[in-house]
C-alpha cells in the first residue's frame, strides 16, 4: 500500500473522530451546563441525584462506560445501538459531567455581589446570568475547559474498543490486515495537527477574553 | 407621614437576631447617615431596603404607600418592581468588570425597554427601528449621567482602568441611571484611600436633590457628621438615637464610641 492509499485510508478514520469530538462536544457543554444547574440547586434531592450521577460517571473509566452503553440495552432490553450512537451517548455523558464540574467552579468563582447587583437593578435572573454572569464564567473556566477538550480528542481513540472505525481503529486495521506497523504511529501526525489547531484557537479566545482584569 | 417609613423590621438569620424592631424615616432631599460598630445591622438593614434580605417582621412604606408588608407573599416580578425605588452603591462597587462605564450603566436602561419592546409585540420592521432609537435615547442618558459624576473622558474605560473613586462614581451613575426614589450608600468611604473622603463627600452632597431621600450607611462617624442632615444611631440591631448630627456630639461627649 502507498503512502497516499494509508493516508486516504486514515483520513477516512480521521473524519470519523473528527465527528465523534464535535458531536459530542456539541451536546456536553450544554447537558454539562444543565448538571452544574443540578450541582449548584437549593433543591436538595436533585442536588444529591446530580452528584451521584456525577461521582459514578468521573469514577468509572470511560472505556467501561463505552461497554455499558454498548452492550447492556442488549443484554437487558434485547435493544442493541449502533456502535457510532453508543459511543457519542457514553461520551456525551461523560464529558459532560467533567464540563459539569468546571463550570461548577467557574459560577461560584463569579462573586455574589456581581448578581446581587444586577438583582437591585431590576434584572431578571435570566438576565442576571446571561449579562452579567455568564460571561465572567466563559473566562474563568477556558484554560480548564481546553484542558478537557484536548484530553477529548485524545479519549475518542477509546471508541475503537467497540469498534466504531475512527483513526486508531483504521491504523489497527492496517497492522492486522497488511502488516503495516508505520500507520500507527503516522497518526500521531493526525493528532498533533488537530490539537495545534485547538490549541490556537484557545490561545485566540483567552486573548479575546482578557480584555478586562477582575 | 416621612418620604420614607421603615417601621418595626426584624431580621433573623437562624438563630441570629440581626435586626431587632428597627424603624427610622428619611425625607425627601435629605441625607440620613446611619452610623453603629461593625455587627450593629446596619447593612442588613440596607440589603432589607434593597429586598436582597427579606425582613420578617414590619413594614416599610414609600412616598405615603406601603411597599412592603411582611406575611405577605411578593412574586419575584413584584420584588424586581419594588427594587426599583432603591438604588444602591455596593461597598465594593461591584462594577461588571466586562463592561465599559458606558455600558455599565446604559444595561439597566436597556433591559427595561426591551422588556417592554417586547411585551408590545411588534412588527420586526418596527421593533427594529424602535430599538435603535431607545439605543440611542438610552445612550445618551447613560452619557449624559457619566458626564454629570465627572466621567465624561471615561465612557470606554472598563472597571479595571479606573481609580477607586472613579469606579465609585461610576457606580452611583449606575444607580442613578433608574431614577430611584432612594438612593443608598454601602460604607463609601471604606474601599477608598483617606485622602479621597473630601471628593465623595462632595459628590454625595451633589446629588442630593427634591428628586430623591439619600441613606448612608458608615461608621465613620466624622465623615456622617459632615455629610448627613439626620443621623440614626444603631446597636446590636436596635435603633439607639435618633436625630440631628449633632447627636454624634453628645454621643462623644457623654463617653459613648462605636
Amino acid at each position: 500500500m502507498s503512502f497516499f492509499q494509508v493516508t486516504a485510508e486514515l483520513m477516512d478514520g480521521f473524519w470519523l473522530t473528527c465527528r465523534l469530538f464535535a458531536e459530542t462536544l456539541l451536546y456536553s457543554l450544554p447537558l454539562g451546563l444543565l448538571i452544574s444547574f443540578g450541582l449548584l440547586s437549593n433543591f436538595r434531592p436533585l442536588r444529591g441525584v446530580m452528584n451521584v450521577v456525577v461521582w459514578a460517571i468521573r469514577g468509572t473509566p470511560l472505556m467501561l462506560l463505552l461497554f455499558i452503553v454498548f452492550y447492556v440495552p442488549g443484554f437487558a432490553f434485547g435493544v442493541t445501538l449502533d456502535r457510532y450512537p453508543a459511543a457519542l451517548l457514553a461520551f456525551v455523558v461523560n464529558y459532560a459531567c467533567y464540563f459539569a464540574v468546571i463550570f461548577k467552579g467557574g459560577i461560584q468563582s463569579v462573586p455574589v455581589g456581581q448578581t446581587e447587583a444586577g438583582q437591585v437593578l431590576g434584572m431578571r435572573g435570566g438576565q442576571v446570568f446571561g449579562r452579567v454572569v455568564l460571561f465572567q464564567v466563559f473566562r474563568n473556566i477556558l484554560a480548564p475547559v481546553s484542558n478537557e477538550v484536548i484530553t477529548l480528542v485524545k479519549d475518542t481513540a477509546l471508541a475503537r474498543t467497540i469498534s466504531v472505525l475512527e483513526i486508531m481503529f483504521m491504523a489497527n486495521q492496517l497492522l492486522t490486515t497488511k502488516a503495516l506497523v508505520w500507520p500507527l504511529f503516522y497518526t500521531a501526525l493526525f493528532y498533533l495537527l488537530f490539537i495545534g489547531v485547538l490549541t490556537l484557537l484557545f490561545q485566540f479566545l483567552e486573548k479575546k477574553v482578557s480584555y478586562y482584569k477582575v | 407621614m416621612s418620604f420614607l417609613s421603615v417601621e418595626h423590621v426584624y431580621k433573623d438569620f437562624g438563630a441570629t437576631e440581626v435586626l431587632r424592631d428597627v424603624s427610622f424615616s428619611a425625607e425627601r432631599g435629605t441625607i440620613t447617615a446611619i452610623i453603629g460598630a461593625s455587627g450593629a445591622g446596619k447593612t442588613t438593614l440596607l440589603r432589607c431596603l434593597n429586598f436582597l434580605e427579606l425582613p420578617d417582621q414590619g413594614t416599610i412604606h414609600l412616598n405615603g404607600k406601603c411597599i412592603w408588608q411582611a406575611g405577605v407573599h411578593y412574586t419575584k416580578a413584584e420584588l424586581r418592581e419594588l427594587r426599583l425605588n432603591f438604588g444602591l452603591v455596593f461597598q465594593s462597587f461591584n462594577l461588571f468588570p466586562q463592561y465599559t462605564a458606558l455600558q455599565n450603566v446604559r444595561m439597566p436602561l436597556q433591559l427595561q425597554w426591551k422588556e417592554k419592546l417586547k411585551a408590545q409585540r411588534l412588527s420586526f420592521g418596527a421593533y427594529q427601528a424602535e430599538k435603535k432609537r431607545r439605543l440611542a435615547e438610552s445612550t445618551a442618558a447613560a452619557e449624559a449621567m457619566l458626564r454629570q459624576v465627572g466621567l465624561g473622558e471615561k465612557l470606554h474605560a472598563y472597571p479595571c482602568e479606573l481609580s477607586g473613586g472613579q469606579c465609585q462614581r461610576l457606580a452611583i451613575a449606575r444607580a442613578l441611571i433608574l431614577e430611584p426614589s432612594v438612593l443608598c450608600f454601602d460604607e463609601p468611604t471604606s474601599a477608598l484611600d483617606p485622602a479621597l473622603t473630601g471628593e465623595v463627600l462632595r459628590v454625595i452632597r451633589s446629588l442630593c436633590s427634591e428628586e430623591r431621600a439619600m441613606i448612608v450607611v458608615t461608621h465613620d462617624m466624622d465623615f456622617a457628621a459632615r455629610v448627613a442632615d439626620r443621623v440614626v444611631l444603631m446597636e446590636d440591631g436596635r435603633v439607639k438615637d435618633e436625630g440631628t448630627p449633632e447627636l454624634l456630639k453628645t454621643v462623644f461627649q457623654s463617653g459613648g464610641e462605636l
